[in-house]
């Protein structure tokens, strides 16, 4: 299949992997960013490959795993209204709240519907005009863009019964937080398809302040590895810098059509994230000439205070502290099934990779 | 049929209309001597000493989608379990639970497909019951067919998997995931074009033609809901063997992984509906991968891997890149309603 065989060929994969273990002297610890990389790592079962020198860290790249539960407790008290339809990308109906999921209100008669895209939520509004349709944005730069369109057309086309809960994430402060925090790494494998719209020039800070390696990196096993392979010649060679791998998708300046609908629609705001706490300027919001839209400026949204999992170290997971191994929860108490901790419910969270592959 | 276009409450009420709906569609096109008894049970003979029974469900929205539809679905299901139990499949219950309003020509048409693949099978139809529920009390039609078959004592153990053993060989009749992508891909949700048929079929000759060259089969199971890699997780579970397989062996088309990749689906994971896996001696296994081939089901056919003594209770693929990855079974959600 183009596109994909020749990204997982043998013979590629092997001439990479033999520079790879003549390069890498010194230990190395390599933190990737994105939850699909997380994935594509496991999936192709990488680790088993690499020279014991160079050590694989997941990071905060799953938009759900490090969305608080109070942003759950929300949707779900959005939906026990009788005159709301929940609209939400899948990965959010089995994420726990504080005493239920999505998908048990759902089991209870409210009405969440899956979509696939923030425009299949207008349609569903549109279909419906009694009801008042509420989507829950999340995600990072790769799905943004995609919430402002839609909240342009629902303005352009007055869709009244619309409303956007805004979870969504901005990646690079979060990636800063994790080094002020003395998380110990070497370099970051910096997350492709984020890139693909914000550009490199989003990691340059990190360089420079920090002295780190950012490669941005593709998904397939020939990206990864190589991508690894660019960080550990930087660190061989102590120059860090930000180089981009995944070149067949990322321009330097980034999708600039995209970077302007969301500077149309969105402002910056200081948001929470699990495990890191308050993060500065890391969350959208929508601005204010699209209020109307904002479910948090129409519906009463307060709750109590949420409290997370007892035992659970998520938070210590995300930053590349603690492995999912490490967890006494882990495979027993929390399973993809029962997750506890939100880096279980995820398909791209850390601890349900592990789980699945390791 | 005289009895206007639609399904209505009274064809399930007992009375004339469901008399007639029973004789001018049911009769009509599955009629066989045990059946036009037309007495409560079915009353038969059987010369086996041991039977194989068996019973499904099938729910699949839509009700037909590229490569079948739920009548053949609810054929092959049942047909298949058997068959994989090492059983000859000769008799089959039919329930239709049909929502008040479903088009009298749609139930036409899902019991012709039930009547054409019983025949392919060689299985009768010889008991069923027909309910009409209201509007919104269920989805347009659901089925459940139960399942007679006559077990050779020969092949007795197959279906527990006892005899398993380290060295044994793993085969798999053909490409796998093309059923649930197929049904994903008219489900109207997803907008998408997807040129592939279900493999949805009936595995009961293509097993016998097997069963005929090797009787030392130890294992079969068709690789429904949760894929192939779900039917391999269940075999080892708390078991002293484990299993190696490797990922470039096992037959997927280009197009359905193209679906995977864009869907970020796991192949491995999503369902089948016409594919068994055989666990065989390996002195056995070219024997059996041959006569496989040779078959339309099973034309390819491939030896995935093997039962190691290694790693037991684990299943642990050999990635195309060479890596290694536990194969676990299918946790969370998969498609819901696919068969």
């Amino acid at each position: 299949m183009r596109h994909i065989d020749e990204y997982r060929d043998k013979k590629l994969v092997d001439v990479l992997l033999k520079q790879i273990w003549e390069a890498s002297k010194k230990p190395i610890r390599l933190m990737e960013v994105c939850g699909g990389h997380t994935v594509a790592i496991r999936k192709f079962g990488i680790p088993a490959l690499l020279p014991s020198t160079i050590q694989l860290l997941s990071g905060p790249g799953c938009p759900v795993c490090v969305t608080g539960k109070s942003y759950i407790d929300k949707a779900i008290k959005l939906v026990a209204r009788t005159d709301t339809i929940v609209a939400t990308y899948g990965d959010l109906v089995r994420v726990p709240g504080s005493g239920s999921t999505l998908e048990k209100e759902r089991a209870n008669g409210a009405d969440v519907r899956m979509v696939y895209s923030a425009l299949d939520a207008l349609e569903i509004a549109k279909q419906n005009p009694a009801k008042k349709v509420i989507f829950p944005g999340i995600g990072f730069e790769t799905t943004s863009p995609a919430s402002a369109v839609t909240v342009l057309r629902a303005k352009k086309e007055n869709t009244e019964n619309f409303y956007f809960l805004s979870a969504h994430k901005i990646m690079p402060p979060a990636m800063e937080v994790l080094i002020d925090e003395e998380v110990q790494i070497d370099g970051y494998i910096c997350p492709g398809h984020v890139s693909t719209i914000t550009g490199s020039g989003i990691y340059e800070g990190i360089v420079d302040k920090f002295g780190l390696g950012c490669v941005i990196t593709g998904f397939e096993p020939v990206d990864l590895l190589q991508g690894i392979l660019m960080l550990v010649r930087q660190f061989e060679m102590s120059s860090p810098k930000v180089e981009i791998q995944y070149k067949r998708a990322v321009k330097p300046e980034g999708n600039v059509k995209a970077l302007k609908l969301l500077d149309e629609v969105f402002e910056q705001r200081d948001d929470w994230w699990r495990g890191l706490g308050i993060v500065p300027k890391s969350g959208f919001k929508l601005k204010k000439e699209f209020e109307c839209f904002d479910a948090e400026e129409n519906f009463d949204l307060e709750l109590p205070e949420a409290e997370e999992e007892k035992g659970c170290i998520c938070g210590a997971i995300l930053k590349g502290l603690k492995r999912p191994a490490d967890c006494k929860l882990f495979g027993k108490v929390c399973t993809p099934e029962n997750p506890v901790g939100a880096c279980m419910v995820s398909a791209e969270g850390a601890c349900q990779a592990y789980f699945r592959y390791e | 049929m005289s009895n206007g276009n639609k399904i209505v409450l009274s064809h399930g009420s007992g009375g004339k209309r469901s008399r007639d709906l029973i004789r001018n569609l049911f009769f009509k096109y599955f009629g066989n001597e045990i059946l036009s008894q037309g007495s409560d049970s079915a009353v038969f003979e059987t010369p086996a000493a041991n039977l194989a029974f068996t019973t499904d469900s099938f729910v699949v929205d839509p009700l037909f989608f590229p490569g079948g539809d739920i009548g053949k679905l609810a054929i092959c299901g049942t047909v298949n379990d058997l068959a994989v139990s090492g059983a000859v499949p000769k008799y089959l219950s039919v329930g239709f639970i049909i929502e008040e309003g479903l088009e009298i020509s749609v139930l036409e048409s899902v019991v012709i497909s039930m009547a054409e693949t019983a025949k392919q099978t060689g299985v009768e139809i010889v008991t069923g019951d027909t309910k009409v529920v209201n509007k919104g009390k269920c989805d347009k039609l659901f089925i459940n067919t139960t399942g007679i078959g006559e077990l050779d004592p020969k092949f007795k153990k197959i279906s527990s998997g006892e005899t398993i053993q380290a060295g044994d060989k793993i085969l798999v009749n053909g490409f796998v995931a093309d059923h649930g992508i197929a049904v994903m891909s008219v489900r109207n949700e997803l907008k998408v074009q997807a040129d592939v048929l279900s493999d949805c079929a009936p595995l009961n000759k293509l097993i016998a033609e097997v069963l005929q060259v090797s009787e030392n089969v130890r294992f079969m199971r068709d690789a429904t809901r949760g894929g192939l890699a779900t039917v391999l997780a269940e075999i080892v579970q708390h078991k002293s063997f484990g299993i190696h397989i490797d990922e470039e062996k096992i037959p997927v088309r280009a197009s359905v992984r193209g679906m995977c990749e864009f869907f970020g689906f796991d192949p491995l994971y999503v369902a089948n509906e016409g594919k068994v896996v055989l666990i065989v001696p390996a002195d056995d296994a070219e024997e059996v991968l041959e006569i496989m081939q040779k078959n339309e089901l099973g034309k390819e056919a491939q030896i995935i891997g093997e039962v190691v003594a290694d790693h037991p209770g684990k299943v642990v693929m050999q990635t195309q890149i060479g890596g290694k990855r536990i194969i676990d079974m299918l946790v969370g959600d998969q498609l819901p309603r696919i068969c």
